[in-house]
């Protein structure tokens, strides 16, 4: 193998290193010591005084990086990265109901947002209709409310489906949801190989960290793998999942769990849609990934980079996969939300950007940035304008963008990208004696070990361990900045009967044979195990609810209850 | 190499009666999914050698009423994150005053903007744990209700 350094080189820099440890460092240390006795990432990772390339060592260029757009992907998936399109500025948004959405998403368009990302509210995420006893006081609060075809028709009320692409966030009901957004593109008069975007659709992750599951695990993967199949053979622009490690982290799992965990459930889903007798090359360019940008800026930067690297590994070398485009991992991220603080919500703009900064360096495909009020509430316009200013400023300012990877070479992204990818590489390890992600998940690993690290850091920082500016270190008692944050005003009752009223107007005037029928033929074709899309979408042109196809399914799929394990 | 000894216990200890360790209901109120909170309290509150019952996620006010009562704790903690507070602590208030088990001390924790602070304390929650809340603080102010529930009882 072709060593990037010079072996005697490294030697003699290694006994460099070596000696400025035992003669210069220790005089530093004894004028100031350093702030802490051990210095680690937000992950646990012990981060060196210095890297050199004796970190490396014997590093072979072509096998861990190569160049972009070649495999391994380590730099980016595409030749010319930032340099030929910027990524897609994709803010996540909605609340209310279909209105106040539409008019949401259109202030969005008019400020330079380049894709479409819908948020929908707890009832719609967990397939239950607006008058349901669940969705008590809950309609329109952390997003949109669509229960019905018509909502979605609203939201598009003005939009060209066939100009822009929509990522819905929605897993069990996300059948459901695209097939509201193909009718309604169907009706605007966009052709099927024109309707772009992307459904979340990862059942798995839903059990460890998002819960907002409806179907137990089997069930659930298997309607998930309906979409994806029916998808790739009918909606080529579409990416019918986004793996997603993003709720995991947020549920407290380090970045290594976050990549591991993620690039598991890829595996499991990959392994499913074979056996249904897809070819991997079939699907493969289809798959789209989802991560979190956390605060511990380098961290993140070489985790995009491993996760890009172990995804095309474990493409090619594992399923055999020959086109090129299987072995692209490509992305959205999101910063992290968890990341923001309550205290002094002025400085989440600052989070944000330096998060952004690092999904940035770290070769996103696209980007959400959290606005700053969000620890109290869904993001007012002014904040969420802030927020998309944040990514147009990086993209267009900081010259940042204007060559490909520039970490690359970076002796501590190096080693942290590839201490990473071994840390990660150990849980996959675990996770494929256990079975494979899906009896994992059953077993209850992943979420112990989340619960185990989200406490351990929770410790940390009750331990004053690590530091969070206005929360344990550089706190102010004065809460007057709070209080002036402005804050999202809408009238969330007024938004519930309105809903609520809709949807039994939708109910009323639907042509009532066709909905029976639908609704019937889909209860049927779940029992004989086929794929449910094409019946999903004859039955959402048929104006059933969500709640009444969610409810035909959980008849026949049944509910999940867990264990409650902390 | 030394044997440690076993811990010696007074025979004033060994006849007094054992106290029963303060119990907690944590719950999570409403249908969001965000359960990182609530675990991470509960564990904590088990740790300060409290008895918890998690209820997992997607209580409904009277299942959470109703699980106080049926497991007579001390303390309610709620963990809310939809948003969704004020509609649900409301119902769960009045649920507990048809259990007579509005002597509960219920608090809040979550993403509660301060304006709702006010609010939620006039019907009747104890405290309200903004975002940020040291795990130490939440454990504080909880045996502080537990302790003044039994004392109200007569207990201790």
């Amino acid at each position: 193998m072709p060593s990037l350094f010079n072996k005697e080189e490294v030697e003699r820099i290694r006994s460099e290193v070596e000696r400025w440890e035992r003669e210069v460092v220790p005089q530093w240390l004894k004028k100031i010591p350093e702030r802490m006795e051990e210095f680690t990432t937000l992950s646990g990772i012990p981060v060196k005084r210095v890297y050199t390339p004796a970190d490396l060592g014997d590093y072979d260029y072509w096998e861990k990086l190569g160049l972009p757009g070649l495999y391994p992907f380590t730099r980016g998936i595409h030749a010319t990265m930032y340099r030929a399109r910027i990524w897609t500025m994709r803010m996540f948004s909605g609340y209310g109901g279909p209105e106040e959405t539409n008019e949401r998403l259109k202030f969005l368009i008019r400020h330079g947002e380049t894709g479409l990302s819908l948020a929908f509210d707890y009832p719609t995420l967990i397939g239950v209709d607006p008058d349901d006893p669940l969705a008590e006081g809950e309609v329109g609060i952390v997003g949109v409310s669509v229960p019905t075809l018509l909502d979605m028709e609203i939201i598009f009320d003005g939009i060209n489906m066939g100009e822009v692409t929509t990522n819905m966030t929605i897993n069990p009901p996300a059948p459901v949801l695209l097939s509201f957004y193909v009718a309604t593109a169907e009706k605007q008069g966009v052709p099927y190989n024109r309707i772009g975007g992307t459904t979340q659709n990862d059942p798995l992750k839903e059990f460890i960290a998002q819960k907002s599951y409806v179907f137990p695990p089997e069930p659930a993967v298997k309607v998930a793998m309906d979409l994806i199949e029916w998808s790739v053979r009918n909606l080529p622009k579409w990416n019918p999942i986004s793996i997603s490690g993003y709720h995991i982290r947020e549920a407290g799992a380090t970045a290594v769990q976050e990549l591991a965990f993620t690039i598991a459930d890829g595996i499991e889903y990959v392994r499913q849609l074979i056996a249904r007798g897809l070819d991997v090359d079939e699907f493969a360019p289809r798959l789209s990934f989802f991560w979190d940008s956390h605060i511990n800026f380098f961290e993140e930067i070489a985790k995009f980079r491993a996760a890009r690297r172990m995804w095309a590994k474990i493409m090619k070398e594992w399923f055999g996969a020959k086109k090129r485009r299987s072995m692209w991992m490509r992305f959205h991220t999101q910063t992290a939300g968890v990341s923001l603080t309550a205290q002094e919500p002025f400085n989440n703009i600052v989070r944000t950007a330096i998060e952004a900064l690092a999904a940035v360096l770290g070769g996103t495909q696209s980007l959400h940035t959290n606005s700053f009020d969000e620890p109290f509430r869904v993001p007012s316009a002014f904040a969420a304008k802030i927020a998309l200013r944040t990514q147009q400023i990086i993209a267009y300012e900081t010259g940042v963008a204007d060559t490909v990877d520039p970490c690359a070479g970076s002796y501590f992204v190096e080693w942290l990208t590839d201490e990473i990818e071994e840390r990660a590489w150990r849980y996959i390890d675990r996770i494929e004696r256990m079975g494979g992600m899906l009896e994992a998940v059953k077993k209850g690993f992943p979420q112990r070990e989340i619960t185990e690290a989200s406490y351990t850091f929770q410790r940390e920082v009750d331990e004053s361990k690590r530091f969070i500016v206005g929360v344990n270190i550089f706190r102010s008692e004065d809460i007057d900045e709070v209080r002036n944050v402005p804050l999202l005003e809408f009238d969330q009752e007024e938004i519930e009967r309105r809903q609520k009223e809709r949807v039994k107007k939708v109910r009323s005037m639907r042509n009532k044979q066709r909905w029976e029928r639908a609704l019937d033929n889909l209860r049927k074709a779940a029992e004989r195990g086929e794929n449910i899309m094409p019946y999903v979408l004859e039955a959402a042109k048929a104006y059933a609810t969500l709640g009444e196809i969610m409810g035909a399914l959980k008849e026949v799929y049944g509910v999940y209850v867990e264990p409650p394990i902390y | 190499m030394y044997m440690s000894s076993p811990q010696s216990t007074s025979v004033e200890a060994l006849l007094a009666p054992r106290k029963r360790p303060y119990k907690v209901l944590v719950a999570k109120l409403g249908i969001d999914g965000h359960d990182r909170g609530a675990k991470v309290v509960a564990r904590a509150l088990k740790d300060a050698g409290f008895e918890v019952v998690y209820t997992g996620i997607r209580q409904t006010p009277r299942q959470v009423a109703l699980a106080a009562v049926q497991e007579d704790v001390d303390v309610i903690g709620v963990s809310i994150l939809s948003g969704a507070h004020m509609h649900h602590v409301k119902k769960l208030m009045e649920e507990l005053r048809k259990l007579h088990a509005d002597d509960i001390p219920v608090v809040v924790g979550g993403t509660i903007p301060i304006p709702d602070v006010e609010p939620l304390k006039k019907m009747g929650v104890k405290y309200v744990f903004l975002p940020g809340t040291s795990l130490k603080e939440i454990v504080e102010k909880t045996r502080e209700l537990a302790e003044e529930k039994r004392r109200l009882e007569g207990e201790d």
